[in-house]
């Protein structure tokens, strides 16, 4: 089988179980995946419920279907089960006594395959809401570290891992794939697209999306480096952004994945990664990513939108003219409500566009797109997630916006499905690419 | 028994038990949970301000956040309607802050009596209301379970029994000791004891773990420098 590296490492070789355990799915590997997961912070929460429901008016999946089945807390009934029975305080005592909950089975982890996994983007919307401060979203996460281990996992994100496992990327996208764009992009923008640059500030990687569907993102990222005199780089190996390991659930897939972005900047001796738009892959690389390696990373981690500001604040990138559409700016998820990014969006925003509207419910109280969390890589949930869209589509079209700007690849191409499905009309952009288009062409007077 | 001597059971060795039951369970079902650990965060924090994302979480989820505030949910305002009305009788009755006082020597200022009455009828409603939800409302009826009904027993059991010991009440020294109707009283003691036993065991411990739970989300996105 065909591998990035020469010799599989120590977390390759556990990822490639956990991809084979679709084969003969196993409840007694998730329990153990379970428990391994129930430290103190998780401990803390697990516990605190109050069950009140609050986190089911918070949830898209629970507002559009109104089936109870879809209540953020109710998803992760499996994992509290088996807190509750074998690692809750007096969990001991109540087994004794015959009152712990019985062992969670492998029919009703099957049936809970399709609540924690198609039925929730892990948005954290319900986290939101939460009053004892259960953060959901992260147990979800932990849940699926258990899903996955046990073989309970969509078989869409075991071909999917196993294909980020072979090539580097989930949907099979290899270095020729992304050699041809950056040509194709250095013609029609006459910039060269530095390649294996050793000693270069900052490491550009990219999400197979990105790549395939929409390539004018590495086109807009030479113009605006060119622009800032950015030193940069796209490395031949190890450029993929995207890490099915954090949806699926699996910490050794997810290390597998992000210890080629690491290889890739340690090799390359940058300074800096470029999360590029994708939000998940911010957060696999940004949060998790010095955990699942267990060791701090030798250089930052920076998103790009907090790049673009922090370049645009500091007077190295400037923009002429604004965009005459009235739009609106979807937040992704992972950027926004989760990772932190709330307001250089927007600041960014106010610099391209004349008029632009935030959505009701936006920042970081905003609905998902429906397709995180790797519900866009499952395909018997297609359906729920067109569904679950129309929320979306009620908050954009009460904006009425002429286009939706959004700043993740991901969502931009669910966002593109779903307007499709739904008939609308509303060109979805890439907030890079749009503010590589109202770049100032014109020098920098007081440059030599 | 006599209704006396049932009193007296009622005031020691069942207050005691159940003091001691509620002490030492709700130490452990803390530590219990602190004892298992974390790993440090090898993350580059956007904040270090940790301690301060916890106390903000602890205080900020006291109200909903803006976006949910207009939910128009029963729930929500009903929430708020009996904790305040249960803490208001607990901590705010002149006879619970003397019997507190007699066993611990602390004291504070009691609330006027008609108010401490008047926060009974609310609690009630309020009380039977979020039953009523558990029992009707599909999401709250798939959650719930027995911790869920029993825990709501063992609180109205109290404001029933303690509407009934309020007849018996006296702030009489002598009539203290021997009240001229003790088995309101009794009743009313043993009631707050059987909830003082199953406090730690089950879902009412949250009047302790709220601060773990929140605290740690607070410090988690602080962190993160995300939106609490």
């Amino acid at each position: 089988m065909a591998t990035l590296t020469a010799v599989p490492t120590a977390f390759e070789q556990r990822a490639r179980a956990v991809v084979a355990s679709l084969a003969t799915p196993d409840a007694n590997k998730t329990r153990q995946e379970f428990i391994a997961q129930m430290g103190r912070d998780v401990s803390a929460q697990l516990d605190a419920c109050v069950r009140c429901g609050q986190c089911a008016d918070a949830c898209h999946f629970y507002l559009v279907t109104r089936d109870p089945s879809y209540t953020p807390i109710h998803k992760l009934r499996p994992l509290i089960q088996t807190y509750q029975r074998e690692r809750a305080p007096f969990s001991t005592i109540k087994r004794w006594l015959g009152l712990a909950p019985p062992e969670v089975t492998a029919e009703q982890l099957s049936e809970w395959s399709e609540l924690l996994y198609d039925g929730c983007n892990m948005c954290g919307r319900c986290t939101l809401a939460c009053p004892m401060g259960v953060d959901i979203a992260a147990l979800v996460r932990r849940a699926r570290e258990g899903m996955s281990a046990g073989g309970f996992a969509p078989p869409d994100h075991y071909k999917a891992a196993e294909r980020a496992l072979d090539s580097g990327s989930p949907i099979g996208v290899a270095w020729p794939a992304l050699k041809r764009q950056i040509e194709i992009q250095e013609a029609e923008t006459g910039l060269n697209i530095p390649v294996d640059v050793q000693g270069a500030d900052y490491l550009v990687i990219l999400s197979s999306i990105e790549i395939i569907a929409f390539p004018e993102t590495i086109g807009a990222l030479a113009r605006i480096f060119n622009q800032a005199k950015v030193s940069w780089t796209i490395p031949s190996v190890g450029f993929e952004a995207t890490n099915i390991g954090v949806q699926i659930g699996s910490r050794d897939i997810a290390a597998t994945l992000v210890s080629r972005v690491v290889d890739a900047a340690e090799r390359l001796k940058v300074k800096y990664v470029i999360s590029p738009e994708c939000g998940h892959a911010y957060s696999a690389l940004r949060w998790e990513g010095p955990n699942l390696l267990g060791k701090p990373y030798p250089f930052k981690v920076v998103q790009i939108v907090e790049l673009l500001d922090q370049l645009v604040k500091e007077g190295w990138l400037r923009t002429l003219g604004k965009d005459t559409r009235h739009l609106t700016f979807h937040d992704p998820c992972q950027l926004v409500r989760r990772g932190g990014i709330t307001e250089a969006p927007g600041r960014l925003m106010d610099g391209i566009s004349e008029h632009h509207t935030d959505m009701p419910s936006g920042r970081e109280a905003n609905f998902c797109c429906g397709g995180g969390g790797g519900v866009s890589a499952i395909h018997r949930a297609e359906k729920l997630r067109f569904a679950v869209f129309s929320l979306k589509k009620q908050q954009v079209e009460a904006t009425g916006a002429e286009a939706l700007v959004t700043a993740c690849a991901n969502c931009r191409n669910v966002l593109e499905e779903a307007i499709e499905q739904y008939g609308m009309t509303l060109p979805v952009l890439g907030l890079t690419e749009l503010v590589a288009q109202y770049l100032d062409a014109e020098p920098d007077p007081g440059s030599t | 028994m006599t209704s006396l001597t049932l009193l007296e059971f009622a005031r020691g060795p069942a207050l005691w038990f159940a003091l001691a039951v509620f002490v030492a369970g709700s130490a452990w079902r803390v530590i219990a949970i602190l004892r298992l650990g974390t790993k440090p965060d090898l993350s580059e924090p956007r904040s270090n301000q940790l301690f301060a994302g916890a106390i903000n979480g602890i205080y900020s989820r006291m109200i909903p956040h803006k976006e949910f505030r207009n939910w128009g949910k029963l729930g929500i305002y009903n929430g708020y309607m009996y904790h305040i009305g249960l803490a208001l009788i607990v901590f705010g009755f002149l006879p619970h802050i003397l019997f507190v006082g007699r066993l611990t020597g602390l004291s504070w200022p009691s609330l006027p009596g008609p108010l401490v009455y008047l926060a009974v009828g609310p609690t009630i409603v309020g009380l039977l209301v979020v039953l009523l939800e558990r029992l009707t409302d599909p999401v709250l009826s798939l959650l719930s379970g027995l911790d869920d009904y029993f825990s709501w027993i063992v609180v109205f059991l109290p404001l029933v029994t303690g509407m009934g010991a309020l007849s018996g009440w006296t702030s009489e020294p002598t009539m203290i000791i021997a009240p001229p109707y003790p088995l309101p009283i009794a009743f009313h003691l043993l009631s707050v004891e059987l909830l003082l036993v199953w406090l730690p065991f089950g879902k009412l411990a949250h009047s302790f773990l709220v601060f773990l739970s929140r605290g740690v989300t607070g410090a988690a996105l602080a962190r993160k420098g995300a939106a609490l």
